[in-house]
């Protein structure tokens, strides 16, 4: 297992945020995060990747209790987030961006290095002519792909992905797809949080499903599709059901 | 590295040396005193750029390390009888000192409360000075004449400070560029852009932020150390002047933040200014309104600057100003 967690609870005052949360996820594969708006997802990769300390429960990465470190330490261990809304350094280059990334994610690269890293990781989600502009300069598909080239310039063990499909036309999803199964094939392992169902219905090996903080469900996709809580969960309604099962 | 060899390094530092050589080899006393000022607003003007450019981090207080740190070295060398260099270099010592135990404690703050808290210090460390026996209270210190004999005189001790100035100004435009083009530079410009991203992506923000807040304070400590021993002598009114920490912000602000020749641009255009200012009758007294008002309109206007401006219209000059 690369990532187990155990039991992780997270209050915000008297809002239960997360409660008692338990999965496990192996190396290589890419599990699913799924769930109603409020549900808790990005939470959960805020507890995971340092931002915030549990109440309660513990992460083990790679056999290390990584519990309420840091999140740049957590970084230089291998795990690396791509956010929901993006944030791209917007002053500095796109090439320096994933610079970033790679001078202080896991293998802390020098910057001879790091570019070199960097151009490889561009090319890699499609921005390779874009290395010399400013960052803040890019379309919203571009910085989402900005995002994901940062987060894979640290050559991390484990990829938090935060619903990097959202706002992206069917063609640029097609593309972003792409690139996220050659990432899985390259080794990493990735979990990623996801409305776009058909998509995660189709990269996912396997799928967990937060409501309300708690895990509702985890099994392969199609078992989470017609689990009936999960339906339930999801409003209860018939067209979001059906669109599930289909997935 | 290849980095070393770049426009963008010799092109301060080229300007900086020919001018102190120009001032070496006329010899002249009045054009040495205005050297004196203006290179040590370049250094300060550059210090602050550390950290205010590199970092974001705006430091209102920053003349608190140029006061405490010149307090510390003027004391050294006229009350204990220290030599100048090693004195300069305790001052600068103690600034870098102090910077890093504020820093852990104010550099959880940000932006505006940052600011405030820096603003603070400064005034704290006017009260507590005025008020410390050793370092002569509200009166200040003296250097006593014959201290000077050791360099030869009271003339070519003012020459020696001179040309330690001139040095020190050299080693923070040198600095400044290593840090800018460091590993560790580029994790200040991450936090500097976004402080909580550069973290998730594994700056370590806290303990990068304190290392440039010390160095940051450690050059004025020096250059205060080397102002005092020129000036003869230090009181608590000359060395925590708060418009002088505003003058520096506007002087960074002016030539660009965030750029190793923007503070060079800044200092010396607006010391030219004041002291158009100064002289001029109309504007004699209002001098620090103009500073203010100019502060206004280039964060309205040209926040990056006129080192930055310039980078951002003519992209073939950014291999020569950086």
């Amino acid at each position: 297992m690369i990532l187990e967690v155990r039991d992780i609870t997270k209050k915000f005052g008297g809002l239960q945020a997360l409660t008692e949360v338990t999965f496990d996820l192996p190396q290589g594969q890419i599990l699913g995060l799924i769930g109603p708006n409020g549900a808790g997802k990005t939470t959960l990769f805020n507890v995971l990747n340092g931002i915030y300390a549990p109440d309660a429960g513990r992460v083990i990465f790679r056999g290390e209790d990584i519990t309420g470190l840091p999140s740049y330490e957590v970084a230089r261990r291998g795990i690396a987030r791509a956010y929901q809304v993006v944030r791209p350094l917007s002053d500095l280059t796109v090439q320096e961006n994933v610079m970033v990334g790679a001078c202080f994610g896991r293998e802390c690269f020098s910057l001879t290095d790091a570019a070199k890293i960097a151009g490889e990781v561009l090319a890699q989600v499609g921005l390779a002519d874009r290395a010399q502009q400013p960052a803040g300069s890019l379309n919203v598909a571009q910085k989402k792909r900005l995002e994901l080239a940062r987060a894979l310039g640290a050559r991390p063990y484990l990829l938090l992905l935060d619903e990097v499909l959202a706002g992206l036309n069917p063609s640029e999803i097609t593309a972003m797809l792409d690139t996220i199964r050659q990432i899985r094939d390259r080794g990493t392992t990735i979990l990623m949080i996801e409305h776009v169902m058909q998509a995660v219905m189709n990269v996912s090996h396997r799928v967990i499903v937060l409501d309300y903080g708690r895990l509702i469900a985890e099994g392969l996709p199609q078992e989470v599709a017609n689990n009936p809580e999960v339906i339930e969960a999801y409003l209860g309604d018939p067209k979001i059901a059906e669109r599930l099962m289909r997935g | 590295m290849k980095n070393r060899l770049r426009p963008g390094l010799w092109i301060p530092l080229a300007f900086v040396l020919i001018w102190g050589l120009a001032v070496l080899v006329l010899r002249q006393d009045t054009l040495r005193e205005t050297t004196f000022t203006l290179l040590m607003f370049v250094g300060l003007a550059s210090s602050l750029n550390i950290l205010l450019g590199y970092t974001g981090y705006v430091s209102f207080g920053h003349i608190v390390f140029f006061g405490l740190g010149g307090y510390t070295g003027f004391y050294l060398l006229s009350q204990q009888g220290w030599p100048l260099y090693i004195a300069a270099l305790a001052g600068g010592v103690l600034s870098a000192g102090l910077a890093w135990l504020l820093g852990l404690a104010v550099l959880r703050l940000r932006g505006a409360y940052f600011a405030l808290a820096t603003i603070g210090i400064n005034e704290a460390a006017r009260a507590f000075v005025s008020n410390f026996a050793p370092f002569g209270g509200a009166t200040g210190l003296f250097v006593n004449f014959s201290a000077y004999d050791h360099y030869g005189g009271a003339g070519p001790a003012l020459w020696l400070a001179f040309i330690l100035l001139w040095i020190i100004t050299l080693i923070i435009l040198l600095t400044s560029f290593l840090v800018k083009h460091s590993r560790f530079g580029l994790g200040l410009l991450a936090i500097r852009e976004d402080e909580d991203a550069a973290m998730v992506m594994g700056v370590k923000a806290p303990q990068a932020k304190t290392i440039t807040f010390a160095i940051s304070a450690f050059f004025p400590g020096i250059i205060g150390t080397l102002y005092f021993f020129k000036n003869g002598n230090v009181e608590p009114g000359d060395a925590f002047q708060l418009h002088m920490s505003i003058e520096a912000l506007v002087m960074v602000m002016l030539g660009g933040q965030g750029t190793v020749l923007g503070p060079l641009v800044g200092a010396i255009t607006y010391q030219g200014l004041r002291g158009y200012l100064l002289t001029s009758p109309l504007f004699k007294s209002l001098h620090l309104a103009v500073a203010g008002l100019f502060l206004l309109l280039i964060v309205l206007f040209v926040p990056a600057g006129a080192v930055g401006w310039v980078r951002g219209r003519f992209s073939g000059l950014r291999r020569f100003l950086e």
